[in-house]
């Protein structure tokens, strides 16, 4: 069972501080959906508020087409991961995971085997008499996706449940709560600031500012098709060149920029008129050697910084004005490293530059 | 023992070092474990210095257990199997100290929760300083003011005639009710704080946690709050038993005229006895037996001595 959630209008305050503001939105029943945003944005308190832990201060939140007002977090379809996971340190594995079906009165022997049952479901069996602190962090995370999922929940919410393990662990449990998500067939709502967690788990991904959805589309519209300036710097690395919109023709801008003027699609979603601020944005794997000079696209840098990434090596160069751009080369086996100080030409093709509205950017 | 010294030395320096050796063992020595033990030789010997103190340091100054007998038999020409006055306001005033401490229980589990994880700032400090400000009224002060509520003539009786829920007063204080409410407010500090300590470092999350997965207040408080509560309840309870079974001026004032508390008997034996050797075997037996009674209850519920100082 798989319920969709819908958001109407929903503003959460507390006192003057606006923490979300008029979010609406549909989470089909069955999907990934992912909350992104930095911390501080508001994307903690929707969840909350999804979970019945915040009542929303205007607005309504339905699952299943049901008005969740005045239904207590107890009573909802709902099943909240915590980001610290929250189990209960006092009882066993088999206790914690089995909780739900205890609240329910379910006798001893059937909670015992439902919690074996989840136990090999989340690739922990034979784990039920261990005491909660004797699991590793991985092996905590995965208790706690089987204690939620044992409530039977028809929406599973999990509050950046992977922040606290390890790059490598991090990147194994993403490719697991996918596998467990299809398998359980419930929607899940997921709420990150990290983006590679939202890219690569997400069916789609609402991405937040300061209590604001900008954007909600899958993973490769948000990264290819940003629709905000903040978007745009947000997700991914990219390098802005602020500017004015001086014409536009069969969808590619030009743009006046203190590197010289700069050609860039428009935004489809939100295109930006003749005469206006923007900002052009460029991805760091967009940029390329150039080796003659062009009317547009074109600029002359010196490297200032470089890191080495095993496949990628990340260059960080300063125009002659002053602005900083970072490239990315492959390391295809017979890309030449730039040494520091060397002077380098650079282009780029402007289909793969957008043109956005000024706004605001993502903090570094 | 020997490389602690020398580092506590090191540490603290000469002068200080010492100083604070010897306000610990002064502290230990002299005002713990030296009183005891007097106690328990007193214990052990007959009322000469009373009866006849020319036989004090005599062949007949002798350890007996003679004081012992006296508690258990009551004086040789006593008909019945046992001393049946002293034992019976022994077991009772157990019971009643143990009675003390659930009601106490009860009333301060709810208040340090609430003071815990519930309420903030200002609200909680409010709360705090009106637990603490009403100590500040002396304890006989407090009695004598429990007397006048609980009397016939009292407040609290005042009250119900005049909402027709009696028809003629009751009696609190010969009903025991002025006493026990006098004994449980005496000690709910000692009771909230050990909890309120405990329960502040629980995790809201478990709370809510356990709310989520579908649990009742009830449930939560039961799966969840208490048994992560237990080191807490458990010091609490400890200190309000022994307190209240080892309480004297509460007693002496709200106690009812048929009912004694075994602290009155020891008194009685010191003062107006002047039997001191009988009032410290009285005084022994009570400590010895509370001090078990706590380790067994301590151990029917699984909590360890040292869970208590956490």
């Amino acid at each position: 069972m798989s319920a969709d959630v819908q958001l109407e209008n929903v503003w959460v305050q507390f006192g003057d501080f606006v923490a979300v503001r008029e979010a609406s939105l549909t989470i089909q029943g069955g999907e990934f959906f992912s909350f992104l945003g930095p911390s501080g944005c508001g994307k903690t308190t929707l969840l909350r508020a999804i979970s019945g832990f915040q009542d929303p201060s205007r607005g309504r939140v339905l699952i299943g087409g049901q008005d969740m007002a005045g239904t207590g977090p107890n009573q909802r379809p709902t099943a909240l991961i915590f980001q610290n996971l929250a189990l209960f340190p006092l009882m066993s594995v088999w206790e914690n995971i089995s909780f739900a079906l205890e609240v329910k009165g379910v006798g001893k022997n059937q909670r015992r085997k439902k919690a074996n049952e989840l136990l090999e479901l989340v690739a922990l069996p034979g784990q039920g008499d261990k005491m909660v602190n004797e699991l590793s962090g991985g092996q905590k995370q995965r208790v706690a996706v089987a204690r939620a999922l044992c409530a039977e929940p028809e929406v599973l919410l999990l509050d950046e449940p992977l922040s606290a393990l390890d790059l490598k662990l991090r990147q194994h449990m993403r490719t697991e709560l996918r596998v467990i998500q299809q398998r359980a067939g419930i929607t899940f709502i997921y709420i990150t600031h990290d983006q590679g967690e939202a890219l690569t788990m997400s069916d789609r991904i609402a991405v937040m500012r300061q209590g604001v959805i900008d954007q909600i589309s899958d993973g490769t519209t948000v990264y290819d098709h940003p629709e905000t300036a903040f978007v745009a710097s947000f997700v991914g690395e990219n390098n802005f060149f602020p500017g004015k919109v001086s014409k536009i023709v069969e969808g590619i801008a030009s743009v006046e920029t203190k590197s010289g003027l700069l050609q860039a699609r428009v935004s489809t979603a939100s295109p930006v008129s003749s005469g206006d601020e923007a900002i052009v944005f460029v991805r760091p794997e967009s940029i390329r050697f150039s080796n003659g000079e062009a009317s547009s696209n074109y600029l002359e840098a010196t490297v200032t910084h470089q890191e080495f990434e095993g496949h990628f090596w990340h260059l960080v160069l300063q125009t002659d004005s002053g602005s900083r751009i970072r490239m990315s080369v492959m390391n295809d086996g017979d890309s030449e490293t730039q040494a520091v100080g060397s002077r380098i030409s650079l282009s780029f093709i402007a289909q793969a530059a957008v043109v956005l509205a000024k706004g605001e950017l993502a903090a570094e | 023992m020997m490389g602690w010294l020398r580092w506590f030395l090191a540490r603290n320096g000469i002068a200080l070092s010492l100083y604070m050796l010897g306000a610990v063992a002064l502290w230990v020595i002299v005002m713990i474990v030296l009183p005891q033990l007097f106690m328990l030789d007193f214990s052990f010997r007959h009322n000469w210095q009373q009866i006849d103190p020319s036989r004090m340091g005599g062949p007949d100054d002798v350890y007996t257990f003679v004081n012992y007998h006296f508690l258990a038999f009551g004086s040789p020409n006593n008909p019945d199997p046992f001393n049946v006055v002293d034992v019976t306001v022994f077991f009772r005033t157990i019971v009643a100290a143990v009675f003390v401490t659930l009601f106490d229980l009860a009333l301060c589990y709810p208040i340090a929760y609430y003071l815990a994880q519930v309420a903030r700032g200002g609200k909680a400090r409010l709360l705090v300083l009106s637990l603490i400000i009403p100590f500040w009224v002396n304890e006989l002060l407090r009695a004598f003011a429990f007397r006048i509520l609980f009397g016939e003539e009292g407040t609290i009786n005042a009250i119900l005639l005049s909402l027709g829920i009696l028809n003629e007063p009751v009696d609190f204080v010969r009903e025991d009710v002025a006493l026990y409410a006098g004994l449980g407010y005496a000690y709910i500090l000692l009771m909230i704080f050990p909890i309120y300590n405990v329960v502040e470092s629980l995790d809201k999350n478990q709370i809510e946690a356990a709310r989520d997965l579908g649990a009742s207040w009830i449930r939560i408080h039961r799966r969840v709050v208490f048994p992560f509560a237990k080191p807490g309840i458990t010091s609490g309870c400890t200190m309000v038993f022994m307190l209240s079974a080892g309480a004297l001026a509460a007693p002496q004032i709200l106690g009812g005229p048929s009912s004694l508390w075994f602290t009155q008997i020891i008194y009685q034996w010191f003062n107006t006895g002047s039997n001191w050797p009988r009032g410290s075997a009285y005084a022994i037996v009570l400590m010895l037996t509370c001090v078990l009674f706590v380790l067994a209850v301590m151990r029917i519920f699984k909590v360890k001595i040292g869970e208590i100082g956490r």
